[in-house]
């Protein structure tokens, strides 16, 4: 393959520290909890790498599973729309890492990376992408509307902007049930940064201020919407600030770097379940790939296809992580062969489960039985008396 | 049985309702405070406080899907539109969430969510004030969307709208608020998905709902003394559409006439004229005809909304018409 951005995972010979992009984080203190207790150095250090090797393996699946998601659509065992995370795995095992169990998840429609790091089974969100009945909705929601009610993971949701209202509805639910303290649920509700340019992002920004509701905003901001730039899309472009008019804070925290992405969702979620007030958390991503499988980025120049080769932060954390020596080559090679393997099992579940019969169309038409309710298929009788 | 208003039966159900389940709450704009554009509301802020009767900024699509997220959470929202017109802020809201939720995430997630508003022309409110967007949201599978004609089925379908695990929309008109009625003691519950026979006629069936079936009823009475016998089906439920209902009395009565306030073009009647073909098409002896708003934007002034609203002349004529009609072996009706 010529073109650098085909393959993100096979670029990492390339990779040199001066290569590495300027992150544009405004904001990148460590939160209080965070700061390493100056008598427990190593503690903190060996703590870190543990969960800088999990993370790199989290990753890694994520990554292998989108591809190999890409590779399905070629091969037509996937249809329909398929965004991908790749690019995003940084941001996307930070967040879900800084998630209680007890926390509600509403997600936009790049969702596959989500539902793997919140712990679903990755043959599970492949069978929903097949459109099996092993498949996270059955079959029924596709790539953009994976979800898991049992682990409050709430949907994902494939009109833009849709999911911030709902997500909103969501917060003032705990809250109307919920005393504020460090017990009480709070809902994460994900956006694109082409997002908030829509009436949903200031109605539900607003609302949820005014009421005082436990939901943390995040926008995955990967520069690009389809082939907007983000400076094209909005006036602000630094969007964590519109927070300000609605009175409550926002961040922007560097997307590539897991561990301040999880401290800065944490703080946010810590506010918000502890306060019941709002946060909106900025992180900064880049997509590596078109907007979804089908798109060739032609908006893109070669030079930008270089500079993103460069900044996939993949093969940079393996490289850091050798170099720091928390992990050995042997011990990376492992990881990547394991996902590898998880994702070929994931492509097998999802292959041996079965596709949903025509007769349970109706099956989920209604939540409770009701009367007269339309049962017809394309062509029968409507009405036989 | 008490004589109430349909505004009195909506409140006093919201009312027992709320007392019967805590998770009920109502949201809207001005429903607190001001007590609802059209009273509904009235005193509910004061004997259930503002977490229960939440009053919005002007936001439509932002309080809709906050009542769809807060019913995902198990609670279940009452939410108010000034008017029907307004509805349409949120349309994405309740037509891509609301009403797919459910179904799309395969069956884990229901949304017992109740959307309540009044619709309607008739009261010189001019273009964007005075629709009857019924067939929109009637058109939408995962919503269930109830018209109720008269005090006691606004507390029945209220009810059971409110009881019921799927987004429910409550169809209310401006012209119906005042008008009184029976209503049933106690617990009332009218089943969503079944119409009724609101009068019982032999000569031909008239099938309205809402607003239409009092001028159905009207004009039944006038031709009773005429000597015709006119059947009057209310639908009150437009989705699910009770077709059986309707088409058994155009079985009995031979002659049928849908009557709406809505547009022509595809409104409910086009679906109830065309389920009649499928069910009752042997039994007719005339075509169905349909009698429905002029396909204008509403006008403000008094002569033009009334000519563009269907009334009892209207109606009449048509019945007329039908029960004159040739029947389709060519022959005069004896």
């Amino acid at each position: 393959m010529s073109d650098p951005t085909e393959d993100p995972a096979s670029t990492e010979d390339e990779q040199t520290e001066a290569e590495q992009p300027e992150l544009d984080t405004t904001e990148d203190e460590q939160t209080e909890a965070e700061q390493p207790e100056p008598d427990q150095p190593k503690g903190e250090q060996t703590e870190q790498s543990e969960t800088l090797r999990s993370y790199f393996q989290q990753m890694t699946v994520i990554r292998r599973f989108e591809l190999k998601a890409q590779e399905m659509y070629q091969r037509a065992e996937i249809g329909g729309y398929c965004h991908l995370n790749v690019g995003e795995e940084a941001t996307v095992v930070g967040l879900m890492d800084a998630m209680e169990e007890r926390d509600y998840l509403f997600a936009n429609y790049r969702v596959h990376g989500y539902a793997i790091a919140r712990g679903l089974d990755p043959g599970h969100v492949m069978a929903e992408l097949f459109g099996r009945t092993d498949g996270l909705a059955g079959g029924w929601g596709g790539s953009m509307h994976l979800a898991d009610a049992e682990s409050r993971f709430m949907g994902g949701y494939g009109i833009v902007g849709g999911q911030m209202p709902p997500a909103t509805g969501a917060a003032m639910a705990v809250s109307h049930r919920q005393e504020a303290g460090p017990e009480s649920e709070a809902v994460m509700c994900l956006l694109g940064e082409g997002t908030s340019a829509t009436g949903a992002f200031h109605e539900t920004l607003n609302l949820a201020s005014l009421w005082g509701l436990p939901i943390v905003f995040v926008v995955i901001n990967n520069r690009v919407g389809m082939s907007t730039p983000v400076e094209q899309a909005s006036a602000e472009p630094e969007l964590f600030r519109k927070a300000e008019s609605y009175r409550f804070e926002g961040r922007r925290v560097d997307g590539d770097d897991p561990i301040a992405v999880r401290d800065a969702a944490r703080a946010a979620l810590k506010q918000a379940r502890e306060e019941h007030r709002p946060f909106l958390l900025e992180t900064m991503s880049y997509r590596l790939r078109g907007h979804s499988v089908v798109d060739p980025a032609r908006y893109r120049t070669d030079e930008e296809r270089a500079e993103l080769a460069a900044k996939d932060l993949l093969p940079r954390l393996r490289s850091r992580l050798i170099e720091d020596g928390v992990l050995s080559e042997q011990e990376a090679d492992t990881i990547e062969r394991d996902a590898d393997e998880t994702i070929e099992q994931a492509v097998e579940v999802a292959g041996a489960s079965e596709s949903p019969d025509p007769s349970d169309l109706f099956t989920n038409a209604y939540s409770t039985e009701v009367a007269n309710a339309p049962r017809a298929m394309p062509g029968d009788r409507v009405i036989t008396l | 049985m008490p004589v109430i208003s349909y505004r009195e039966a909506l409140n006093s159900t919201l009312r027992s309702e709320m007392q019967r389940d805590e998770d009920v709450f109502l949201i809207g704009e001005e429903i607190g405070t001001f007590e609802g554009s059209y009273k509904i509301t009235e005193g509910l802020l004061e004997e259930f406080g503002p977490k229960r009767v939440r009053d919005t900024p002007i936001s439509e699509e932002g309080f809709t899907g906050i009542a769809i997220g807060a019913a995902m959470l198990g609670l279940r929202p009452v939410l108010e539109y000034m008017t029907l017109n307004f509805s349409l802020l949120a349309l994405d809201q309740v037509v891509n969430h609301a009403a797919k939720i459910y179904t799309m995430f395969g069956g884990q997630t229901a949304v017992p969510m109740v959307i309540r508003a009044p619709g309607g022309g008739g009261q010189q409110l001019a273009a964007t004030h005075s629709q009857n967007l019924e067939v929109w949201y009637a058109h939408v599978p995962g919503l269930k969307l109830v018209a109720p004609s008269n005090p006691a089925d606004a507390k029945g379908l209220l009810t059971a709208a409110i009881r019921d695990d799927d987004p429910v929309i409550v169809l209310e008109n401006l012209s119906l608020y005042n008008t009184k009625g029976e209503v049933p003691d106690g617990d009332h519950v009218t089943e969503i998905g079944t119409a009724t026979v609101a009068r019982q006629g032999s000569d031909i069936t008239v099938i309205s709902y809402s607003r239409g079936i009092r001028t159905a009823l009207q004009v039944a009475e006038e031709l009773e003394e005429d000597g015709v016998s006119v059947e009057v089906v209310d639908l009150r439920s437009l989705r699910p559409l009770d077709r059986r209902t309707f088409c058994e009395s155009v079985r009995r009565t031979t002659r049928a006439v849908v009557h709406e306030d809505d547009w022509l073009s595809y409104g409910i009647g086009a679906e109830v004229a065309a389920s009649v073909q499928e069910g009752a098409f042997d039994f007719l002896d005339a075509p169905v005809r349909r009698v429905a708003a002029a396909e204008v934007p509403l006008p403000y002034a008094k002569p033009l909304e009334r000519a563009a609203l269907p009334d009892t002349d209207d109606l009449r004529r048509v019945i007329r018409d039908v029960l004159d009609a040739t029947s389709f072996t060519g022959q005069e009706k004896s």
